[in-house]
């Protein structure tokens, strides 16, 4: 569409940043990325998030829009004709939109479980992990992707599994994804990371590993005192 | 073809509200499943088996669970009956739900204080505190409402229902503590928005007596002192 102006505000180390740079590039939607320091937020993030001040934050003609799975359902609203992210009809959308909710609420949280925890409490919360994994595998059942032949809204939602889950697992010395136990998550995540949007836009390992590492320090220095 | 509708749910949960209102705005036939209070039926487990929680919809036979996915759900099935909810123009429908995320994200577990508070002097802490957090709305509704009635316009619409399935909790909340949440002074738009909401066809026959309200709160608060 011509005279568009699309503005991602985002950081490089952030997953919901990541899963709205994956619809724009699916969408070949034209964006200007503004990287944000989030120690020293600008004072157009700002003003175009007042309420939660955090990225990403999606600006449209001058017009912000909040919140990664809110932003992706406006992606598709807009940019309708290509590669749609929710499928048309109206319970396969309804269900798409249940497990992305579930990804979000049970899987994300889970894993900051774990990487807030040690000892007896980080087994609990792999074992938790575990199994909030093992029911969206479910949702997997039949199907190389959540969305089907190609990536949809749930797949993009929990992208942050494939790119993330492994440096969490090396972080705290845990397997979490085995093939015997998750095997279409497994092969899923394998797939997610061989589909070129996704190779593009791969945060730097070493940066996102070190920060993550730092996140845990000091969640745990702040459990022990 | 004969629609089959049917709705499990509690007539005093706010969710299960939301999703009366989406059909009756839409003139849906639906048979209501009421669940008992405390005890969880054999239908809504195999029906919602995730999370094993109200309100569920099943339409000839599909289930759909989380309530404003129920309603997002309702208004695109029966899109040519009754009002669009949703907004059409995507960037209203973005701050429908953006807001509509405030208000169970933020908003919710600051009222949830409330019923908790032990002493009437705690309830009415947490009610400031919950009120404060309303504040917010005042502006949005305004540049939602576009000098209309609802967020929605003419008719309610997304951010309506999202906002006043929690009125009759309100209303209770307000009993308990002598606070008004919609001050016509301070939010006078709201306060508005709330009487038109309440006395609104769709909504009035569905919704329980404040009085109810404020027994289950009662109720509530006992089940989680014991």
């Amino acid at each position: 569409m011509a005279n568009e102006e699309v503005k991602l505000y985002g950081m490089t180390l952030s997953p919901f940043v990541l899963r709205v740079e994956w619809a724009l590039k699916l969408k070949h939607i034209e964006y200007e990325y503004v990287n944000e320091d989030l120690k020293n937020k600008s004072p157009q993030l700002l003003h175009y998030n007042p309420v939660h001040k955090q990225v990403p934050v999606l600006v449209h003609n001058g017009k912000p829009i909040c919140e990664s799975t809110l932003i992706l359902e406006y992606i598709d609203d807009v940019w309708k004709t290509s590669c749609p992210l929710l499928p048309s009809d109206p319970h396969e959308k309804a269900v798409a939109r249940f497990w992305a909710k579930f990804a979000e609420e049970k899987c994300l949280h889970s894993s900051f479980d774990v990487i807030s925890n040690a000892g007896e409490e980080l087994q609990k919360a792999v074992e938790e992990l575990q199994q909030n994994l093992k029911t969206l595998e479910g949702y997997l059942q039949g199907k190389k992707f959540f969305g089907g032949d190609i990536i949809g809204l749930v797949d993009i939602v929990a992208g942050w599994i494939p790119c993330w889950l492994p440096m969490i697992e090396e972080l705290v010395g845990v397997t979490i994804v085995d093939e015997e136990h998750l095997p279409l998550i497994k092969a899923w995540m394998h797939d997610i990371l061989e589909l070129d949007v996704v190779k593009k836009t791969m945060p730097p390992l070493d940066k996102t590993a070190a920060h993550m590492k730092a996140i845990r320090e000091n969640v745990l220095a702040a459990k022990s005192t | 073809m004969a629609e089959e509708v049917k709705l499990i749910g509690l007539s005093m949960s706010m969710f299960v509200i939301r999703v009366k209102i989406a059909l009756n705005l839409k003139g849906v036939k639906y048979e209501n499943l009421e669940e008992t209070f405390g005890s969880k039926s054999e239908v809504l487990l195999k029906s919602n088996p995730i999370y094993k929680k109200i309100p569920v919809l099943i339409h000839n036979g599909k289930t759909i669970c989380e309530s404003m996915i129920i309603v997002q759900y309702v208004d695109d099935v029966w899109s040519g009956a009754g009002p669009s909810i949703v907004p059409s123009d995507p960037f209203d429908a973005a701050m429908a739900r953006f807001w509509s995320y405030y208000i169970d994200d933020k908003w919710f577990p600051a009222y949830g204080e409330v019923m908790k508070g032990q002493t009437r002097e705690a309830k009415i802490e947490a009610a400031k505190e919950a009120i404060a957090k309303l504040q917010p709305l005042e502006e949005v509704f305004q540049k939602q409402s576009k000098g209309k009635d609802f967020f929605g316009g003419d008719t309610i619409g997304y951010l309506d229902i999202a906002l006043g399935c929690y009125l009759g909790w309100i209303k209770a909340a307000e009993k308990l503590t002598g606070l008004e949440f919609f001050d016509k002074s301070e939010t006078p738009l709201l306060a508005a928005w709330a009487e038109c909401f309440y006395s609104n066809d769709a909504v009035k026959c569905i919704m329980p007596d404040v009085d109810e309200f404020v027994e289950f709160a009662i109720k509530i608060q006992a089940k989680l002192n014991a």
